[in-house]
């Protein structure tokens, strides 16, 4: 796990964060850039989540049939984990050790689980201006911010491979390494996530 | 008299006993989610006390796995479905 003086530094300085409402719910100021990286995340997530020719997608097929008849039984999810690091995290199995256990699972909550994320990412879109400014969220909306801005922290932190003695910090890079920049974003988000659960508690 | 049939019976019954041998969730420590959040989503996934879940937390941040709830295997199923919407990294395992 990630402790509070991981997100200190200089990417909190340059914004305030979220703090709480007095009349319920969160409040933060993101200048255009920043809302230009939060949603781009999300849309990535987004998509890596919805994706059609993943069989377990959310996205209806082509129709006819097949689409039927999945719809009158009840549509399930595929039994194995996806092969995207990203996707086996965000999705990750129910069961250690256990194959049939974690297909069977699977199988018939994969599908909720993707939506719940998708919904997650997309009030994020719908509520953050692509021009940045202040943003102000209900208690409800607050909470799928939370999820949403975790999920791309994890998406981010498979890609750029943190482990829990990273020592790699994005003030220890040479900046023209190109993870230099990620590793910036992703202490900004773990900053932002710091005061989105502080405002929210 | 005939004494057959509750000998037969009796091992079924015990089956039956055997499964409420509670079943548990666990929470794996992962690099990414914070201290701070996972507290958090304790308290409102299970309605733990501050104290309760901070002392959860510092068991998956410190030995690395903490059972965090006990009961049915649904209800675990239903608190594993949950927390993975959170993006903790929970299974359902059998308390033995």
């Amino acid at each position: 796990m990630s402790g509070p003086e991981d997100s200190t530094g200089e990417a909190g300085d340059l914004v305030g964060g979220f703090r709480a409402r007095r009349k319920g719910g969160v409040t933060a100021r993101f200048q255009a850039q920043q809302a230009g990286i939060i949603r781009a995340l999300v849309s990535q997530v987004e998509e890596l989540l919805d994706d059609p020719a993943d069989p377990g997608g959310a996205a209806p097929g082509p129709g006819g049939p097949p689409d039927d008849l999945a719809a009158l039984l009840g549509r399930t999810g595929p039994a194995t984990p996806p092969d995207d690091p990203v996707l086996a995290r965000l999705l990750p199995d129910a069961y250690r050790g256990d194959t049939e256990a974690a297909g069977e699972f699977r199988r018939f909550t994969e599908q909720d689980l993707r939506s719940g994320k998708l919904a997650a990412a997309r009030s994020v879109l719908d509520t953050l201006p692509e021009q940045g400014g202040k943003v102000e969220l209900s208690e409800q909306d607050a909470q799928l911010w939370l999820r949403a801005l975790n999920d791309v922290r994890l998406a981010l932190g498979v890609r750029l491979d943190i482990t829990e003695d990273t020592a790699l910090r994005s003030q220890d890079l040479d900046p023209a390494d190109p993870r230099s920049a990620y590793l910036w974003v992703y202490d900004w988000l773990t900053y932002l996530q710091e005061t989105l659960v502080r405002a929210l508690w | 008299m005939s004494v057959a049939p509750a000998e037969v019976e009796r091992p079924e019954v015990r089956q039956d006993v055997a499964p409420d041998t509670p079943w548990v969730t666990i929470v794996w420590n992962d690099p990414v989610n914070l201290m701070s959040y996972v507290t958090y989503v304790f308290q409102r996934v299970f309605g733990y006390s501050r104290r309760k879940a901070e002392k959860l937390m510092l068991d998956v941040h410190h030995k690395g796995r903490a059972v965090v709830s006990a009961g049915t295997r649904e209800s675990m199923e239903r608190d594993v479905a949950v927390l993975h919407g959170y993006g903790l990294w929970a299974t359902v395992s059998h308390d033995k």
